[in-house]
């Protein structure tokens, strides 16, 4: 079941017009932002599909910008997003893609800063839900079927015990989990898809240990 | 909980429980929630509504396009006028979906149900529909609850996706949801409320997503003003006993597929149907060569 809650049928409260062309957009942007975890210098965004050949009348852009920004789907400041992002130094190139993706409204984005590149693809499936499929290279093999928890660490032991041990503590069940590294002993990726939503506060606590480097939800 | 209409019902049936309280059960049983805590979600999400008809029905608002805006209002001089053909409920549901989506097309604030280009639906019976049935605001609440069990049993076995099913996964999964909400407000059974459910889905199958210039203006906006009185009409009929001889699961099953064999042209790609007429051509032009130009300078 792609959809769980009702608030995904009644919701999200957001700014418009289009729930999978402008909130999921933002939302896609944002789980970027955050897996990133700090404020990129420039971020290409390759469009697909439905994506490609509506963006600009959907607000996609600006709605893309503004999860990039880290703001929510109901945040004003997306309206204006590309003159925040053009006040901090943000450069953002779109691409029009004509290869044609699985899903009618995918976008990849590539953010980067100095030396640092990140590369993450996600899919807005309606209604303003979203998902990721690839990040770093990496196709991701979640089911879409539970809230996920992204957490870029150093490649160590303990970490996966670390982050298992908080998330028992808050009774929070893994139904799925996958961890892959390109090299050993660097940057290593864990993605988990539990059965209960991770709180701001569970993610927090992850991020607060040592090695691990960013974390991003999605509900 | 529950997969489909017929479970749903069966669930209501046995537990002697309207659906609006299955659907806030599941919640608090997937979720780990509090009733307390999703019930105040809800209820937020119905204040937003509630602002955004206030806003389209007072307030003249313009999208970026300038393409739409200010019909919601025509409509409620028109109806000041006494001389609705429709009546006053269904107008007063119609004024207030056209005014939700303007709101929306202006990049305003609303609430997705189930997604932008259909949120005019169900904010729209809801609160037109509100003086005929004097509604307390629990029981209001309660609509939102029992219009997202049905639109969570229609997104998890078709699609609430232009992009994926065309406009009868948006605005049609919209009206069916407004119209089962709608029977269970005013008095009705839960099956009675999957008989509404399949009447209106029945009515919108096959209902393409061909926005012009790819925006969510024309023809969302009339959509989900023509989504509203269907939902109303749905809704009477299913409570006079009327009963759709193709079971609602089955109806949704046909959406879903004719939403699989539909073109691509038709389903929010703006390269077909209305998108493609020669006057959308021309305005497709006019506004991303005057925007483009006011964003840069």
């Amino acid at each position: 079941m792609k959809f769980r809650s009702v608030f995904d049928i009644i919701g999200p409260v957001m700014i418009g017009p289009s729930s999978s062309h402008t909130a999921g957009a933002a939302r896609i942007g944002r789980v970027a932002r955050q897996l990133f975890g700090k404020q990129p210098e420039q971020v290409n965004i390759h469009l697909f599909g439905s994506f490609a050949k509506t963006y600009k009348g959907h607000g996609t852009d600006v709605a893309l910008i503004g999860g990039l920004l880290d703001y929510d789907t109901d945040d004003e400041r997306i309206v204006d997003a590309l003159s925040y992002a053009e006040d901090i130094g943000l450069k953002v190139n779109f691409f029009e893609e004509e290869e044609e993706a699985e899903h009618p409204n995918t976008v990849r984005l590539v953010l980067k800063l100095g030396e640092e590149e990140m590369k993450l693809t996600g899919v807005s499936i309606g209604g303003g839900k979203v998902e990721v499929v690839e990040l770093n290279d990496y196709e991701l093999k979640l089911s879409g079927n539970g809230p996920a928890l992204f957490i870029l660490h150093h490649d160590r032991y303990g970490a996966v015990a670390t982050v298992a041990g908080i998330l028992a503590k808050h009774e929070i069940n893994i139904s799925y989990m996958e961890v892959s590294r390109k090299v050993r002993g660097e940057t290593a990726l864990m993605v988990i898809e539990t059965d209960q939503s991770i709180s701001k506060e569970v993610a927090d606590e992850i991020t607060g240990q040592p090695y691990m480097y960013n974390v991003a939800t999605l509900d | 909980m529950f997969k489909t209409v017929r479970e749903l019902i069966d669930l209501a049936e046995m537990k002697e429980l309207p659906i609006s309280e299955i659907m806030i059960l599941k919640e608090i049983e997937d979720t780990g929630r509090s009733r307390e805590d999703i019930f105040a979600q809800m209820s937020n999400n119905l204040e937003v509504m509630e602002a955004a008809v206030l806003r389209g029905t007072t307030e003249s608002v313009t999208s970026h396009s300038g393409l739409t805006g200010g019909d919601g209002i025509l409509i409620q001089e028109y109806l000041k006028s006494g001389k609705a053909l429709a009546g006053d409920t269904l107008l007063q549901a119609v004024s207030m979906a056209v005014a939700t989506n303007e709101v929306n097309a202006a990049m305003g604030t609303i609430c997705a149900t189930p997604t932008a280009g259909s949120a005019g639906v169900v904010p729209g019976v809801l609160f037109g529909i509100r003086d005929k049935l004097q509604p307390t605001r629990d029981e209001m609440v309660r609509f939102l609850f029992t219009a997202g069990a049905f639109g969570f049993v229609i997104a998890n076995n078709a699609s609430i996706s232009g992009a994926a099913g065309g406009c009868q996964a948006e605005v049609g999964s919209a009206t069916g949801m407004a119209a089962a909400a709608l029977v269970e407000m005013a008095g009705g059974t839960p099956a009675q409320s999957g008989e509404a459910l399949a009447m209106a889905l029945k009515n919108t199958l096959g209902l393409i997503c061909d926005p012009v210039a790819g925006l969510v203006e024309v023809p969302c906006i009339k959509r989900n003003a023509m989504g509203a009185s269907l939902a109303i009409v749905s809704a009477d009929m299913a409570l006079a006993g009327v009963k759709s001889r193709i079971p609602c699961d089955e109806v949704i099953a046909a959406m879903h597929e004719v939403g699989l064999r539909m073109p691509k042209a038709y389903k929010e790609t703006a390269e077909g149907g209305l998108a493609a007429t020669p006057t959308a051509q021309l305005l497709q032009e006019k506004i991303f060569f005057s925007s483009s130009k006011k964003t840069r300078s």
